[in-house]
């Protein structure tokens, strides 16, 4: 053990690589980026790079899920999130980027008095967050026992079973989530025919900007055809 | 052991960040610490909501406060986390965070198709203009 560390200690010459923790390594490595990404979307003036900070930090934080053991909901927020509801931020980025309004900057009273309510706020979540003696250190006797990672809990779970308590089902008090899955996904599918209904494209009775330059365009095209014809049969 | 081989790198330019960072690193991650993350991406989702004119902004703070919430719920649901009998959330925890990430979805879709029909009808994203309902 000793030599084996030492031998990481003496080529490298900066830690102990044996004293590191990589979970609380990689945590502080996920966690800074989750944070700094957060507040870089509220600091950022423009659209486009408040997007790419917020999928940063999403990214981020689907590696916080991995390393507290939710391999499934870290997957599920790196595919629905980062994958879906970031590319359709985007899509709404790109269809309302006009010029002036990528970056409509709030005035600075509102500001400075977003910052004072937002460090207040910040300073009873963080207090609150160290208030409990137990939270602060890891389970001991749950450290020790982890269990090669598997999805099967919580999907038999949503299907109503629960594998890992098997006493819960008995007393009805803490069964599966058959019920709200359903739920759930009747209310995904009733939301998402409300969406397309409501972002249809309507016919106008006014002619768009875009209709009328395509006419424009279009017009010159036939006047610069008509005048090639006329020139080309002169000679 | 620690002490020992932070002693032996004494006379490196590095040395003196050695044992903070060490310590730092080596030190267990707790519930605590995932509730300072998630406070920190609440927070910064509320400013966000607040301040942004430009409606997208509105909807990116959402997702931060939802992302920060599930935060939580993820690191009470972790067994490795969790002191004992404090907060034993269980699976329930990470059923709500997919419950919670599912439903995000769904509002992210119904606010940009009110955004798009907003900016279809006004010519802008900004926030401070829809008071047409304003008494």
């Amino acid at each position: 053990m000793s030599t084996s560390s030492i031998d990481f200690c003496m080529p490298s010459a900066m830690l102990p690589l044996a004293a590191v923790n990589w979970q609380s390594a990689f945590f502080m490595l996920f966690a800074v980026l989750a944070c700094a990404c957060a507040v870089a979307v509220v600091l950022a003036d423009n659209v486009v790079r408040m997007a790419f900070y917020l999928v940063l930090s999403l990214g981020a934080t689907a590696g916080l899920f991995f390393l507290a053991g939710a391999e499934f909901v870290g997957a599920m927020q790196l595919m629905i999130y980062v994958g879906g509801t970031l590319v359709l931020l985007v899509f709404g980025v790109m269809l309302t980027a006009q010029a002036p309004f990528v970056a409509i900057k709030p005035s600075s009273g509102d500001k400075v008095l977003a910052g004072m309510v937002g460090a207040a706020l910040l300073a009873v979540l963080l207090q609150a967050a160290f208030r409990v003696e137990a939270w602060r250190r890891p389970a001991a006797a749950a450290a020790a026992a982890t269990t090669a990672p598997s999805a099967t809990p919580l999907g038999m779970a949503l299907l109503g079973i629960r594998v890992d308590d098997p006493s819960a089902g008995s007393t009805g008090v803490r069964s599966g989530y058959l019920l709200p899955f359903e739920i759930v996904s009747i209310h995904l599918l009733v939301v998402l025919v409300g969406a397309a209904y409501l972002a249809r494209a309507k016919r106008r009775r006014t002619p768009r900007a875009i209709d009328v330059a395509a006419s424009a365009v279009a017009a010159a095209e036939r006047g610069v055809g008509a005048s090639a014809h006329v020139s080309g049969g002169r000679p | 052991m620690m002490q020992m081989l932070c002693g032996g790198c004494a006379g490196l330019p590095v040395a003196w960040v050695a044992p903070f960072a060490a310590g730092f690193l080596s030190a267990p991650v707790g519930v605590a610490h995932y509730l300072v993350v998630g406070a920190i991406l609440f927070t910064a989702g509320v400013v966000c909501m607040v301040v942004k004119r430009n409606a997208l902004g509105v909807l990116m703070g959402i997702e931060l406060v939802l992302n920060g919430a599930n935060v939580n719920f993820v690191a009470f649901s972790s067994p490795g986390l969790r002191g004992e009998g404090a907060g034993a959330l269980g699976l329930d925890g990470q059923a709500i965070a997919l419950f919670v990430i599912l439903l995000a979805a769904a509002e992210a879709a119904v606010a940009l198709a009110i955004t798009l029909n907003f900016y279809n009808n006004h010519a802008t994203v900004d926030v401070d203009r829809a008071d047409e309902l304003k008494g």
